[in-house]
C-alpha cells in the first residue's frame, strides 16, 4: 500500500531521517516506537508530506508522490491527504467553530459528502466514541481526552484508508489516556491500516502486526511485537527497552 | 482661570463651526478607514503571497510608506492630485494609502499569529491551501485583527489634523481660524483637543465593548 524508498529528511544541517525503506502492507497496523529524537514523528509527518522529505521516495497504491524533491501537484496531494486521516498530539482542534462544525468541515468542503450526508455520519461517529452531547459545544469547554477522541473521528469522517497517529496520548492526562486508546482500538479492528508513533509499549504490543523501532534516524529493528518486546536482536532495541518496560 | 474661561467661551461661541470641524475630520476618518481596509487587504494578500515578485511588491509598499513621514506624502500627493481632484478628495488618497500600508500590516501579523497546527490539520485533512485560509485560519485571525485595526482608526482620527496644513475645514483648520479671529491661540487648540479626546475616547471604548462582545459570541477564550 505504502513504499518508502530512502528516505532522508534534514533541518538545516541537522540529518533527521538518514534513509528509511519501509512497506506498509494493506490493512497492517504498524507501531513505531524509540527514543525522543530519533525521527519517528518526522517519519510520520513525512509520510503525507506535512514535512517535505530531502531525498527518497514516496509511493501510496502505485501512485508516485514524492519522488527526489519532486512533488506530486497541489490537487493530487489533497487528494493523497483525504485518504489518510492524521491525528497528532496537540489535538488540532478549530477553536473557532463547535464540534459538529469541526466534523463536517473537510467532508463538505472537499465536496466529498452534502452537508446533510456529513452531519448523519458524523452523529453515528460521536454516539460511538460517547460524546453525543458535546455536538455543539466549542472546543474550549472540552478536556483533553474529548478532544483527543473528536479528532480521530474528525479524521474519520474523511473515510480514510490510512490512518497516521503522532503520539496520541503524550500531551494527555494519565486518566484520559485509556478512553483515547480504546478509541485508536476501535480504529484497529475496523481493519484499517494504522501507522502509530507512541509511548504507551503494552498497548503497542497489543493491537500491532509489526512494530519498528528507531534510533538516529534510522529504523534499527522490524519484527513481530511478541519477537520485537521480548527477543530484541540488536544491541540499541535490548538497551531502549530495559530502560522504559 | 481666565484660560478656562476663554475655552469655555470659545467652545459655546463657536460651538456650530467646531462641529463643522468635528464633522469634516469624522468624515475623512470614515473614508480613510473604509478604504484603508480594502486597500490593507490587498497589500496583505500580497505580502503573504507564495508568488516571491507579489510579495516583494507589497513588502516594499509597506515599508516605504512607514519609513516616509505622513506629512510628507500628504504634501506630495496633494501636490500631484490636489488640482485634478480636489482638495479634499487628495488628502483622502494620502490618508487611505497611508492606512493602507498600516492595516496591511495589522492583517499580516494576525493571519501569521494562528498556530501552524492550525494549518497543519486542516491541511492533513485533505483541504486546499484555499479552503484551508478561508474556512480555517481567516475566522482565527480575525479575532487578533479586529482590536488592532479598532486602535489604527483611533489613530487615523488623530493624523487627520495633519489635514489642516491644506485648510480642508477639518478641526484643525477650526482651530486656526478661531485663533485667528480671536487671537486665543492656546484656548482654540484646548478646545479642538477637546473634541478630539470626545471622540477618540468614545470610540476606543467602543471597540471594547465590540470587542468584548465578539469573544462572547465566537465563544472561545
Amino acid at each position: 500500500m505504502l513504499v518508502i524508498r530512502d528516505l532522508y529528511k534534514n533541518f538545516g544541517k541537522q540529518d533527521i531521517l538518514k534513509g528509511i525503506n519501509e512497506t506498509i502492507q494493506l490493512g497492517e497496523v504498524v507501531s513505531i516506537i524509540g527514543p525522543s529524537g530519533s525521527g519517528k514523528s518526522t517519519f510520520l509527518r513525512c509520510i503525507n508530506l506535512l514535512e517535505i522529505p530531502s531525498k527518497g521516495s514516496i509511493t501510496c497504491q502505485g501512485q508516485v508522490i514524492f519522488e527526489d524533491g519532486k512533488m506530486a501537484k497541489e490537487y493530487e496531494i489533497n487528494h493523497y491527504r483525504q485518504k489518510m486521516g492524521m491525528v497528532f498530539q496537540q489535538f488540532k482542534f478549530f477553536p473557532h467553530i463547535n464540534v459538529i462544525d469541526n466534523m463536517i468541515l473537510a467532508p463538505f468542503q472537499t465536496k466529498k459528502m452534502t452537508k446533510e450526508a456529513a452531519i448523519e455520519k458524523a452523529k453515528g461517529l460521536l454516539l460511538k466514541v460517547g460524546l453525543m452531547d458535546k455536538m455543539v459545544e466549542y472546543p474550549r469547554t472540552l478536556s483533553g481526552g474529548q478532544k483527543q477522541r473528536l479528532a480521530i473521528i474528525r479524521a474519520l469522517m474523511m473515510d480514510p484508508e490510512v490512518m497516521l497517529f503522532d503520539e496520541p496520548t503524550s500531551a494527555l492526562d494519565p486518566e484520559m489516556v485509556k478512553d483515547v486508546l480504546n478509541v485508536i482500538k476501535d480504529v484497529v479492528y475496523m481493519g484499517m491500516t494504522v501507522v502509530i508513533v507512541t509511548h504507551e509499549m503494552r498497548f503497542a504490543e497489543e493491537i500491532s502486526d509489526r512494530v519498528l523501532f528507531m534510533d538516529e534516524g534510522k529504523i534499527i529493528e522490524s519484527a513481530s511485537p511478541s519477537d520485537l518486546f521480548h527477543h530484541p536482536q540488536h544491541v540499541r532495541t535490548q538497551a531502549f527497552l530495559s530502560k522504559v518496560l | 482661570m481666565s484660560i478656562i474661561e476663554n475655552v469655555i467661551k470659545i467652545i459655546i461661541h463657536y460651538f456650530p463651526m467646531l462641529l463643522r470641524g468635528l464633522g469634516v475630520t469624522l468624515e475623512l476618518s470614515a473614508i480613510t478607514v473604509f478604504f484603508g481596509a480594502f486597500i490593507g487587504l490587498f497589500v496583505c494578500l500580497l505580502v503573504i503571497s507564495p508568488i516571491k515578485i507579489l510579495s516583494f511588491l507589497g513588502k516594499a509598499y509597506v515599508e516605504i510608506i512607514r519609513g516616509v513621514p505622513l506629512l510628507l506624502q500628504l504634501c506630495a500627493i496633494y501636490l500631484v492630485f490636489s488640482s485634478v481632484i480636489g482638495k479634499f478628495a487628495a488628502t483622502a488618497v494620502a490618508l487611505i494609502l497611508n492606512s493602507g500600508a498600516y492595516v496591511a500590516e495589522i492583517m499580516r501579523a494576525g493571519i501569521q499569529a494562528v498556530d501552524k497546527g492550525q494549518t497543519e490539520a486542516a491541511r492533513s485533512l485533505g483541504l486546499s491551501k484555499m479552503k484551508t485560509m478561508i474556512k480555517v485560519i481567516l475566522p482565527q485571525a480575525i479575532r487578533n485583527i479586529l482590536p488592532a485595526i479598532g486602535n489604527e482608526y483611533v489613530t487615523i482620527i488623530k493624523e487627520t489634523s495633519l489635514a489642516m496644513t491644506f485648510f480642508v475645514g477639518d478641526l484643525m483648520t477650526i482651530q486656526k481660524e478661531i485663533g485667528s479671529v480671536t487671537y486665543l491661540y492656546l484656548e482654540a487648540y484646548i478646545a479642538v483637543g477637546i473634541f478630539y479626546f470626545i471622540s477618540t475616547f468614545t470610540l476606543s471604548k467602543l471597540i471594547l465593548a465590540m470587542e468584548r462582545r465578539m469573544k462572547r459570541s465566537v465563544g472561545y477564550s
